[in-house]
């Protein structure tokens, strides 16, 4: 350790990190009291419904509509009549021009997107304002450039739509994913019913006045509400070409297993349970940050988090030190305050299942910590934690926690950084923390992972594909890559 | 005085060694015996293809390209015997011009396939192709050698690992086969051929958690009860034609992986 880091280590914590309440104003958005089924450019009045409410509070946001197997049929409906007169002979340039729209307005109305992402689900503003909203906006800008010039893209494959895609999202990056699904399936040519999670749904039903300002043709784009009986229904719907799935790998797999033998294409981007690798040579404070981004980031609802640490020996003690005073300067609290680093669980099943998995940690023999924080009183919350003495085997070192829940493993050597890195099922992402170019490069190739990020960690893009290897799923979403799941293509 | 001929046994390829299946069982097929794998024969040709897929997907794409040329220099020497298992000369030709035609991609995949990505971000993102790993193929029942070498060539080019279920009704072709990979420089294990009954082994190929991806060519009326298998682990499934000749058959079988290097000083 250099005098440098000495003094650094031994610098005192401040011990009081209150700050004055910054929150962010909440009136630029209109909740409304009850909303239906966006389907054929109108709102359909739905048969039976359930309550959204704000993780942070337990507030009552609105009544939604819990779509019955009817109503995703009049969606899918609209949307093949949709597709049949019109969208699908649409010239690509025009679809594009109604893309760069979307993108457009999103970019218009983003604070107000920003702000009823963080109320319905929980996450930072400062997240939701600067991640979700620029890159939802920039996907569809990415892939309204696309639409036409999908045969540059595919050359000799004379590029045509699928038909109907039905798309299913999660709750963690409710408009984001939304974008990642909407956007390639518009640019080429498919029209689309999409089921957004039944905790989060309150920005795909705004963003239906997007698709309005932007005056996109009726049933191109339909949304349903409901929880998994919805998402079913979408599933085994015949008049559904296509099916886009992101969610956990369980329901994955039931997807799948439900499709065998209809015909009907399928992209699945699943769990994961990613290595965070630093060797001794890192950057050591760049990486702890990348760490802390890397697992806490979203609350760790990220499929593609960097759940498992994996520290070389060496500078193990001084990357748990740093870890842990970094930790204890981590703001849990109120989604809409501009200071907050973690805000809500998602929902109390999420809260239940992340406790379950933390005990389970304990009672195999993990070691936890969490940093003294004040939780507060209403709400689902949960404690940016890490676990210590954490064996491969370990629950917490194999499944999906999906929370702010770190496990720490060691490694002495690359080849073993390696194996420990790939002993999951998963195969979604992974991070590499190293000065030398030579290693990042010898580990990318060798970690059986869809993305590897180097020296950082959670980034994303519209032209960088995404997507996992083994049971983290298949297709790619994002860049040209992600054109394909919606195309067909001759061989 | 008529010379007696030779006749060959016919058995299984697994591992670069040529077993008889451990059940003991043969069937009967185009006249010969033909050893019956077993599930346990089904398995052993997985562990050896796993064991085998890391060193094959990690040689250099010229040496890998050269090996599948040097697979259509064997079969070549070996026209006229191909010629009496199948429809005739023009199908071994034929057979013998996609390898090399697959031959020639193995170099060129990651340029066709991958490519650097321009992110919003100071940092060098490309993506390139890598194999899937173990992948299970069931061969087309006909043509018996044509419909073996379409299938196959894809998956072997791109650095994965086969284990081959044969035509059940045409299994010679795929025997035969298996004597030109065994001395074609491929590595033991890398393709792996089992004949038998292939409502018995396809079930456990469909279902097995250390296989990656399935190729159902020669599935028939099978399909919808192996894609159900498959997703136990969430395989690629892919449904190969006896006749079709496309890069697109490669990429059936890779993983894109994206790399974001940093740029800094």
């Amino acid at each position: 350790m250099s005098d440098v880091e000495r003094r650094q280590d031994r610098a005192p914590v401040p011990t009081d990190w209150t700050y004055a309440p910054a929150p962010e104003a909440r009136d630029i958005v209109t909740i409304e009291e009850r909303y239906g089924h966006y389907v054929g450019g109108e709102w359909l009045e739905p048969a039976e419904t359930y309550t959204t409410l704000s993780p942070a509070t337990e507030e009552l946001l609105a009544e939604v509509g819990q779509a019955t197997p009817a109503e995703v049929g009049a969606a899918v409906d609209a949307a093949r009549d949709a597709y049949e007169n019109g969208w699908s002979a649409l010239p690509g340039s025009e679809r594009a021009k109604y893309l760069f729209r979307i993108a457009r307005v999103l970019q218009e109305r983003s604070r107000e997107f920003a702000v009823l992402e963080s109320i319905n689900g929980g996450k930072p503003i400062k997240e939701s304002r600067d991640v979700d909203l620029p890159l939802a906006a920039a996907h569809f800008f990415y892939y309204a450039g696309w639409a036409d010039k999908l045969e540059y893209a595919f050359p000799n494959r004379r590029p045509g739509p699928v038909g109907v895609a039905g798309q299913i999202i999660p709750w963690n990056f409710p408009l984001l994913m939304l974008a990642w699904k909407i956007a390639p399936a518009l640019a080429c040519g498919n029209t689309v019913v999409l089921k957004p999670a039944e905790t989060t749904p309150l920005t795909a039903l705004l963003f239906c006045d997007v698709l309005r300002q932007a005056e996109l043709p009726p049933g191109v784009v339909n949304i349903v509400t409901g929880d998994g009986r919805t998402g079913a229904a979408l599933v085994q719907h015949p008049g559904v070409d296509k099916i886009a799935f992101t969610g956990s790998t369980d329901v994955g797999k039931a997807i799948q297993r439900e499709l065998a033998g209809t015909g009907k294409r399928l992209t699945l981007e699943l769990g994961g349970k990613a290595a965070n690798v630093i060797f001794d040579d890192a950057a050591l404070d760049q990486a702890v940050e990348g760490i802390v981004n890397g697992i806490y980031f979203n609350q760790g609802h990220v499929c593609c988090a960097g759940s498992r640490l994996l520290v070389q020996e060496s500078i193990y003690e001084q990357t748990i030190s740093k870890l842990r005073r970094r930790m204890e300067t981590l703001r849990v609290g109120d989604p809409l305050d501009k200071n907050t680093d973690i805000g809500a669980i998602n929902s109390r099943q999420q809260l239940e299942k992340i406790t379950e998995l933390v005990e389970s940690g304990k009672e195999e023999g993990a070691e936890i910590y969490q940093p003294p924080c004040r939780l507060p009183e209403r709400g689902y919350w949960f404690a940016p934690t890490v676990f210590t003495n954490v064996a491969q085997s370990y629950r917490i070192a194999q499944e999906e926690i999906f929370g702010p829940v770190l496990s720490v493993l060691t490694f002495r050597t690359p080849d073993e950084a390696v194996e420990k890195a790939n002993n999951t099922a998963y195969g979604l992402s992974a991070g590499v923390w190293t000065e030398k170019g030579s290693r990042i490069l010898w580990m990318a190739q060798r970690l059986r992972a869809g993305v590897v990020w180097a020296n950082t960690y959670n980034r994303f893009d519209p032209s960088s594909p995404f997507g996992g290897y083994r049971e983290s799923g298949f297709g790619r979403e994002g860049g040209l890559h992600g054109l394909e799941p919606y195309l067909e293509l001759e061989s | 005085m008529s010379r007696l001929p030779v006749r060959k046994t016919y058995k299984l390829y697994v591992d670069g060694a040529f077993p008889r299946s451990e059940s003991g069982r043969t069937y009967e097929a185009e006249g010969a015996n033909v050893a019956r794998a077993s599930r346990k024969d089904l398995r052993d040709a997985v562990r050896a293809a796993r064991a085998a897929q890391a060193k094959w997907g990690a040689a250099t794409a010229y040496n890998r390209g050269q090996v599948l040329y040097r697979v259509a220099e064997m079969l070549e020497t070996r026209r006229a015997e191909f010629a009496e298992l199948c429809s005739g000369r023009d199908e071994v030709e034929q057979a013998i011009d996609r390898i090399v035609w697959y031959a020639g991609w193995a170099d060129k995949l990651s340029q066709v396939l991958g490519g650097s990505n321009p992110v919003a971000a100071p940092y060098f993102n490309f993506t390139i192709p890598e194999p899937t790993g173990v992948v299970g193929v069931l061969a087309p029942e006909e043509p018996a050698l044509g419909g073996l070498v379409s299938r196959v060539a894809p998956v072997m080019v791109g650095g994965n690992a086969a284990v081959v279920v044969a035509s059940e009704s045409r299994p010679l072709a795929a025997v035969e086969f298996a004597e030109v990979l065994a001395t074609s420089d491929v590595p033991g294990g890398v393709v792996n051929i089992l004949t038998g009954h292939k409502h018995e082994l396809a079930p456990w190929l469909a279902s097995h958690m250390d296989v990656n991806a399935l190729d159902l060519a020669g599935a028939n009326g099978l399909a919808p009860e192996l894609e159900r298998a498959a997703a136990e682990n969430v395989k690629r499934v892919h449904h190969g034609r006896a006749d079709v000749q496309s890069p697109w058959e490669i990429a059936a079988f890779l993983e894109l992986k994206t790399v974001w290097h940093p740029i800094g000083v």
